[in-house]
Formats: structure tokens, sequence, C-alpha cells
């Protein structure tokens, strides 16, 4: 079944249907949802209404748009907010996890590995609850002992970010891991016969190498930390990011308003994702 | 190991031990401890297996732990069978420019929100979607018909929602399988179906094992889809542990549910390595 065998005419054609109707399969719900983003009525659903763009721009009841939309607007904020504090911090602690598995032996290092690999494979709701249940527990001893209530260890901001940091971290250490593999010793070496002392070499040879790599991690962190639901969703307090909040409009039923935002985000992260792709082919 | 090297060793271990005992380690024993805890009154509790006993002997929350269990292994093995002859065509087939367009187009999806995707379904499912329009316009059916809300449409979610984690490990291991080594298969007088059984699947079975327990976990913690398009029928393990959470407050009947799931998960990815004969590190990392 490679293509310098020959195959049955029929076989070819059925194999080439089944695989594109898997492709339709992959499009048709994401289309669907752009294409009534356009629609001049207040149900993302047939009957088409005719073209509008008050579903991006519109300032009046009953169609405002998103930009004018205060409540998505703000929880947008606190999504990229959310994902660039967990973004920056869970490629530092990548990055040092990296270089801890990739340049040191030491006692318990098969475990430890494994135990860092953990995340990926605990459902994302278990995370969230587990991270909830602690900090209250802290919460409540605190509250105990100094009678001092700490807000920041309710749900909130913090818990959303930690919880997400605890999975999303694991993704980053195995990206720069993968390319810290890769890098020649030698060339370390090299800076350190010339004068360098550790941490200048590995500044100016190490890091450099590594920072396709790190900005990967970036952008792939951001981007998970942007769609999380699960973890988010056990942890979330007042301030909803973007995902609960759309979440909580579908529950209520959908306008096309949401069609609008959906289309920004996939155009959005796509463009992310395209950038990242262009980028590390270069890299 | 010289001073400074301890240092710096102790300084990168620092991080890992942090973020792995006070993230994860720690906040999963504490979940542990609430689970196993009974409320006697106002701020008095007793250590007690009582929470448990409540799981696994009230019929609607065994139930609905089995049905999680079976309907994501029926997720995998379908997500499974869709994908490899894709990641097949993607990898085999396929080559140069549309090769890698076509793997292109399987990711973007995927950069997309969960939501967004079951949202997308939604839209075409419903009594008022296009599929039923669809139907009634080619007169296969006279009214609006709902086909939201079913365990069907529920799986057509999850299946959706987890490919791509199927698709690229299996076009990575495929990918690596040398084309003269299925001509050779073909010399020796095979047919398409045993150089299928004895030389794909065996060389694609990392892959395949990779791909299962990620599809497997994820439609296992899955919240969205069973609660969007699953009916009142369909609930999922995922739904219970949120509304003892959330909604009931009983953190401990909660918290019993999670470590239920998280056994159940662990259990199942352990068995698909260990039937394998592989490790997590080989396969995640």
């Amino acid at each position: 079944m490679i293509p310098t065998i020959p195959q049955s005419r029929s076989f070819r054609i059925l194999y080439g249907g089944y695989v594109a109707l898997f492709f339709l399969y992959l499009a048709l719900p994401l289309t669907v949802v752009a294409v009534f983003a356009f629609n001049d009525s207040q149900f993302p659903s047939l009957p088409w209404e005719g073209f509008t763009w008050n579903w991006f721009f519109g300032e009046e009841r009953p169609q405002i748009g998103v930009f004018h939309e205060r409540g998505i607007l703000r929880s947008v904020g606190t999504s990229a907010f959310v994902a660039l504090c967990v973004a920056i911090m869970s490629v530092c602690v990548g990055t040092t996890n990296a270089f801890l598995f990739n340049r040191y032996e030491f006692r318990g290092k098969g475990f430890l590995y494994v135990l860092m690999l953990l995340p990926l494979v605990i459902p994302g709701i278990v995370l969230g609850i587990s991270v909830l249940v602690f900090s209250s527990t802290l919460a409540n001893g605190v509250w105990d002992m100094a009678q001092i209530d700490i807000q920041a260890l309710r749900p909130g901001l913090l818990l959303v970010i930690l919880g997400q940091f605890s999975f999303i971290t694991t993704i980053a250490t195995l990206v720069i891991s993968a390319r810290l593999q890769k890098f020649d010793r030698t060339l370390e070496e090299a800076a350190l016969n010339l004068g360098a002392d550790r941490l200048t070499a590995v500044r100016t040879i190490t890091l450099p190498f590594l920072a396709p790599a790190m900005i990967g991690a970036v952008v792939v962190a951001f981007l998970m930390s942007f769609e999380n639901f699960n973890t988010t969703l056990m942890l979330v307090g007042s301030d909803a990011p973007l995902t609960i909040a759309m979440f909580d409009r579908l529950k209520e039923g959908s306008t096309p308003l949401l069609n609008a935002v959906s289309l920004l985000l996939m155009l959005g992260s796509s463009l992310l994702a395209l950038m990242l792709i262009l980028f590390q082919k270069r890299g | 190991m010289r001073s400074q090297s301890r240092i710096t060793f102790y300084l990168l271990l620092t991080p890992l031990v942090l973020w792995l005992g006070l993230l994860i380690i720690i906040p999963h024993i504490d979940m542990l401890l609430i689970s196993l805890r009974e409320r006697i009154s106002f701020g008095v509790y007793e250590t007690s297996l009582a929470q448990y006993e409540k799981a696994l002997t009230e019929p609607l929350y065994l139930r609905t732990f089995w049905r999680t269990a079976v309907m994501s292994v029926l997720a995998t093995a379908l997500t499974l069978m869709i994908a490899f002859p894709v990641s097949y065509y993607i990898a085999k087939m396929a080559k140069g420019r549309l090769q890698q367009v076509l793997f292109l187009l399987c990711l973007i999806p995927f950069y997309v929100s969960e939501l967004v995707r079951t949202f997308g379904w939604m839209i075409l499912l419903r009594e008022t979607g296009l599929v039923s329009n669809l139907l009634q316009w080619v007169g296969l059916a006279d009214r609006p018909i709902e086909l939201l809300y079913t365990d069907a449409t529920m799986m057509v979610g999850l299946v959706y929602t987890s490919m791509l984690f199927m698709v690229v490990p299996l076009v990575t291991t495929l990918e690596s399988l040398d084309d003269s080594v299925i001509e050779a298969g073909y010399d020796l007088g095979g047919s398409g179906l045993s150089v299928l059984r004895e030389i794909i699947i065996p060389h694609a079975m990392p892959g395949i094992v990779s791909g299962c327990i990620v599809v497997f976990m994820l439609s296992l913690g899955n919240y969205l889809t069973p609660t969007m398009l699953g009916g009142k029928d369909s609930l999922w393990f995922t739904e219970m542990i949120y509304n003892q959470f959330i909604v009931r407050s009983n953190w401990e009947l909660g918290a019993a549910f999670g470590f239920m799931l998280l056994v159940l998960s662990s259990v199942i990815v352990w068995g698909m390595l260990w039937l394998t004969g592989r490790t997590l590190k080989e396969t995640m990392g």
C-alpha cells in the first residue's frame, strides 16, 4: 500500500474518498462556526438572514459586536494575563528542569523524571480539584492559627495560574529538553577554555542555542493556557477567563456573538500556530 | 561534584521539587485525606471510608463510573480506527508538499479551543441545525429532528476532540517505516492484509500506544463534550465531580470521586504500558 506498489483503481478512489471525508469531518464544525458569525439574526442557525458585520462591530442592542461587549473584552484580558503568567513561569521552570535532567546524574533521577511526566496523565479536572483542596486547607490552617484570611488562596486568578502551570510545565520541560539534548557540549567547553566562567558560557552559548525551543514553548504554553477549560473550571473565581465566560453564555443560549468571538479566536490561534511552525522550520 | 557545581545542582533541583511537591504531590495527598473523612457535625470530622462506601453502593455513582470508563475505551478504539488509515495516507501515500499541507490541516483545528469545536457541533446537530435542515431538504425527514443529547453525538464529539493526539504519533511512527520494508513484504508474497498485520502495525505500535493513552486520558477527563453534547442519560464522571464540588459543596465525596477517576486512569494507562512492555518515559518523553 505504497505508491510504488500497484493497487486497483477502485481501491485508490475509495481510499482517497475516505481521506477526503475525514478532512471534511475536521473542517465542518469550524467552518460552520465561522460562517454563522456573519448571520444577521439572533441565532447562529438557519435560516440565513443575510450578511452582517454587526456581531463584530455593532454598537446597539440587540446586536452588540465583540469589540463593544465589555464582558467578553474583559475576559479576553483576563485570559491573556493568565496565559502570559503561565507561559513565563512554565518556561523558566521548564528550562531549569531541562538542565537538571540533561546535565546531572543523581540518585532518584529516573524516579523524578517519571514524576515530572505524571501531570500529563492526570485528568485536568483532578489536577484542578487537588489544587483547590490543598489551597483551601492552607487558607483554613492560616485562619485557625492567626485569624488572617488569605484571599489569594481562595478560587481566583492565582489558583487558575498555578493549576495550569502545574501541567503545562511538563510540556515546556519536554520541548526544551529535546533541544538541549542536541546541544554539542564541546562548544560550552570551548568557551570555558577561552576564559569564560560557567555562567557566562551558558548565557552566551547555550541559552542562545536553546532560544528557538524556549520561544516555541512560550507560544505552546500560551495557547494551552488560553484554551484550557477543565482545570480552570474548578479554580475560577469571580473574574472568568474567556473559555469560562463563553461556556456560561453558551449554557444560556447562544447568539452569533459567540461565533464572532470563536472566529477571532480561531484566527488568532492559527496565526500563532502558523508562525510557530514557520519559525521552527527556519530554526 | 565540585562545590560550585553542587550549588548549581541544588539551585536547579529547587524549582522542580517545589513545583512537583506543592502543586502535584501534596495536593493529591491532601485530596486523599479529605476523601477519607466523614463530617460528623460542624467542623468535626472523623476518619472513615464512608465516602468510598457511598460511591460504591449508590447505583447511580457506580453506573456512571463504569459507563465513563467503557465509553472512553470505545472512543479511544474508534479514534484509532478512524485515524489509522488517514495517518497512513499522510505518512506513506502523500508526498512532498501535499504531505505537509495535509499534516498541517490536521494540526490547525486543534489549536482552536475545545469550546469552539463543541459549539460547532451544536450548531450542526441541534434541532434547528444544519444537518436537520439538510435532511428535511433532501426529504429524509419531514420535520426538524434533534440530533443532540444522545450517546452517539457525544461519541462524535469525543472522537473529534482527541483526533489530533492520535494522528500525530501515528504519522510520526509510520513515517519512520522504510518503504523498502513494505516492498519486501510484497516481494515475499505477502498480501496487502498480511503486510498490514505483520509489518505496518507492529512497526506503528509505539505510536498506537502513546496515541491511545493520550486519547483515553482526554476522553475520561473530558467535561465539555459530555455536558454540551450528551443527554440527560449520558452523565459523565467528571460532571459528578463538578457537581459535588461546586454545586453541592460536598468536598469529601467529590474528592473520593476524584481519586476514583485518578485510580481508573492510572490502572488503564499502566495496564496498556505493561501489556505492550513499554515505559511511561519512552511513551511520553
